[in-house]
Order: C-alpha cells, then sequence, then structure tokens
C-alpha cells in the first residue's frame, strides 16, 4: 500500500537530510522521482516551484505536496491524497526530532571534538555534490522544448545530446542562475538597493510572468 | 513557566509569516525568543541553530523543538513544532488540491514551463555558497565532485552516498586521531 511506502520513505528522507532545504529537495527527488517513479522530473519541478513561494520551511512544503501528488497519481481519492500529505510531513519530521530531543544536549557538546568534528566537514561537501546531482537530473526534464497539442510554441530551439532544448528556458536558467550567484554587494547600482532580486520568491514569481508573457 | 498558549502562538506567527524556508526564518525566530520573549539567552539561541545545522532534518522544525524542549519538556517541544508547521502544511494543501483543477489551464502551462527552468537555477546556485561555507579547497574537492557523479551518471542514491561519507569519515577520523 503507498501510504506504508510513503511513510518509510519520507522517514529515509528525514533522517539523511543534512544542511538544510536544498539537500532534502535532493533526497525527495531521489526517493520519489528516480527511485519509485511516483512522479514525472517536470511534476517535481512544479512542486518544488510552489513550495518556494507558500509560507513555511521549503523541506516541509515539499515533502507534503510530494506526499499528497504520489497518492492522487496511484490513482487514489482525494482524502487518502490528504492523509498521504500528512503522513510524509510526519514521517520526515520524526526522525530528525527524535534524535534531536534524545541526543542533542550530548552532541552540543562534542560536536567539535573527534569523531564529530571530523565528520562533519565531510558530510557538509558530499551534501554539496547531493545537490548540484539533484539540479543536473532536473535539467533534460526543465529544458526540454514542450510538446502536444496545447504546447507547440516554445520558440526556437536547440538540438544537444540528441534532446531538443528550448533556447527560452535556457534563457531563463541563465538569469535566475547569475542572479542568484551574484554576491550581495554588487546590488547595490547607484543608491538603489536591488537586493530583493536575489529572493528565490521574487524570481519565482518574474520567472512565471516571463512564461506568460513569452509563451 | 512559559504557557503553552504563548509557545504555540509565538511559533504559529513564526510558521506563518516566513516565506522562503528554514534561513529566512532564523532572524525572525531569535527576534521572538530572544528579544521579545527572553526565554532563551542569546548564546543559547546560537547553540540550537549551531546543532539544528549539523543534525539531519528541517532546520525550521528542529530550532522550534530545541527551544520548545528547553521550555516546556517533551509536551513543548510537540507543541512548538506543530504551531510552526501547522499553516505552512494547509496552505501547501489547500494548493496542491486547487492546482488539479488548473494545471490544464495552457496559461498555467505555459507559467510553469518558465519555471522549471528556474528552479534548476535556483536548486544549483546555492551549491556553489555552500560548497564556499563548507571550505571547499583543492585537496578536498573530489568529494563534492564525486558524489555528484556517482548520483548522477552511476544512478546511486543519495542515502547510500551519504552513508559512505558517514563510513569514510569514522574511519579517517579514527586513522587521523591515531597518527
Amino acid at each position: 500500500m503507498i501510504l506504508f511506502q510513503l511513510f518509510y520513505t519520507f522517514l529515509i528522507i528525514g533522517l539523511f537530510t543534512f544542511g538544510g532545504g536544498y539537500s532534502m529537495i535532493a533526497l525527495i527527488q531521489d526517493q520519489v522521482v528516480v527511485q519509485h517513479q511516483w512522479l514525472s522530473a517536470a511534476e517535481f519541478a512544479d512542486i518544488v516551484a510552489i513550495s518556494q513561494v507558500t509560507p513555511g520551511p521549503v523541506g516541509i512544503n515539499t515533502a507534503t505536496y510530494a506526499g499528497y501528488s504520489a497518492v492522487v497519481a496511484a490513482g487514489l481519492p482525494t482524502p487518502l491524497a490528504v492523509l498521504g500529505a500528512l503522513i510524509a510531513s510526519f514521517a520526515v519530521l520524526l526522525l530528525p526530532l527524535s534524535l534531536i530531543l534524545l541526543v542533542g544536549r550530548w552532541l552540543l557538546a562534542r560536536k567539535d571534538q573527534p569523531p564529530f568534528s571530523r565528520l562533519f566537514p565531510i558530510l557538509r561537501l558530499t551534501v554539496v555534490g547531493l545537490i548540484a546531482a539533484a539540479a543536473l537530473q532536473l535539467a533534460p526534464a526543465a529544458f526540454a522544448a514542450a510538446s502536444g497539442p496545447t504546447l507547440s510554441l516554445s520558440g526556437p530551439t536547440l538540438s544537444l545530446f540528441g534532446s531538443q532544448l528550448s533556447l527560452v528556458s535556457l534563457l531563463i536558467f541563465l538569469v535566475v542562475f547569475t542572479l542568484s550567484i551574484i554576491p550581495r554587494k554588487h546590488f547595490h547600482i547607484a543608491s538603489l538597493n536591488l537586493q530583493f532580486l536575489k529572493s528565490p520568491i521574487i524570481l519565482i514569481l518574474l520567472s512565471a510572468l516571463a512564461g506568460l508573457l513569452i509563451y | 513557566m512559559v504557557k503553552y498558549c504563548d509557545l504555540f502562538i509565538t511559533f504559529f506567527k513564526i510558521g506563518t509569516f516566513t516565506i522562503g524556508g528554514g534561513y529566512a526564518m532564523i532572524p525572525l525566530i531569535q527576534r521572538e525568543v530572544v528579544d521579545r520573549h527572553h526565554w532563551m539567552s542569546d548564546t543559547d539561541m546560537l547553540d540550537a541553530i549551531a546543532l539544528s545545522q549539523t543534525m539531519p532534518g528541517i532546520l525550521a522544525a528542529n530550532i522550534a523543538a530545541i527551544v520548545g524542549q528547553r521550555l516546556r519538556g517533551l509536551r513543548g517541544a510537540a507543541v512548538a513544532v506543530a504551531a510552526n508547521i501547522l499553516m505552512p502544511i494547509l496552505f501547501i494543501l489547500l494548493i496542491a488540491i486547487l492546482f488539479r483543477h488548473f494545471k490544464d489551464i495552457p496559461a498555467v502551462q505555459h507559467i510553469f514551463l518558465a519555471l522549471r527552468p528556474a528552479v534548476v537555477a535556483l536548486i544549483a546556485a546555492p551549491v556553489f555558497f555552500l560548497a564556499r561555507k563548507a571550505g571547499i579547497s583543492w585537496r578536498n574537492c573530489w568529494i563534492p565532485i564525486l558524489s555528484a557523479l556517482l548520483i548522477w551518471l552511476l544512478g546511486l542514491s543519495p542515502v547510500l552516498v551519504i552513508l559512505s561519507a558517514i563510513a569514510l569519515g569514522l574511519l579517517y577520523s579514527k586513522f587521523a586521531v591515531k597518527r
């Protein structure tokens, strides 16, 4: 039954999320898209986009939404999907919170001594690779030129590695990526503070507007 | 003794009014818990944040659990975490239910066609910031590169990669201590 699978899957995701929301997105993507194939990469990207612009931690939003969508994709009715969403968000919190409540104080005193002082820097570096892999895995679906009757207009395309990529998508990627990685201090232009352009929420909303205008 | 009700209202407010995840929540938690209610000292709060970043899980929920536990034990932790995630979960559920009925409208499909590459960029961008924060250098850059390639090209599960990193880290620690 998918509800049990959801519980177990998100239990594992919670336990292995080191280093914040993006690392949880990487793990949810691996489990929900790659391993269990409950959702397509494109559907998952949509869920992440919505989770960025609604209140609350991105990790818990994505877990809740992915849990809901996985049950819907299995062909079960809405009430069960709501239950699936609640199970996913409960499961993802269960092990980390138990750990922090049980051994938090003990670890706080020891986290700067071996073996933890050597373990945690390695984990932080590993997580960087995890997030990079998540972006690489999502890219093909995100850049693919649209097809189908309603979406025949995706503008000029580029053939790369045997697939048709949308140039508009590549352009949106480059703009959002550049704005995100330029250091904050370069956003003060002629006494104007343009730092809001770095906020994921603003970038998502601007991309949505671009989608409406371009396509 | 702090009332459950105050704990609930404070974390409910923090959860409901922050968009953009854990890092956006930290300043708000500090302001409410340290400056406004004086439930914890500034140092204790910084310890709680550091511990929450070190341990697995969702940053904001971890901090809420530590603050709640400090004030009212296990029940306090449960109240703080529940209050923190209540509105976000209800909100995203509402959107999930409604979105199913809108997703076939052409305009909505156009929006999401543009959002997908933006999401890839938002996931890719913190890679560089996080790499710097993790103290990347020529000597250790093989760790993130190898783990990314193992997952991306060989299809290894990130869970397995993290488990291997923990095992290697413990071995390295043991070896380095003996030397």
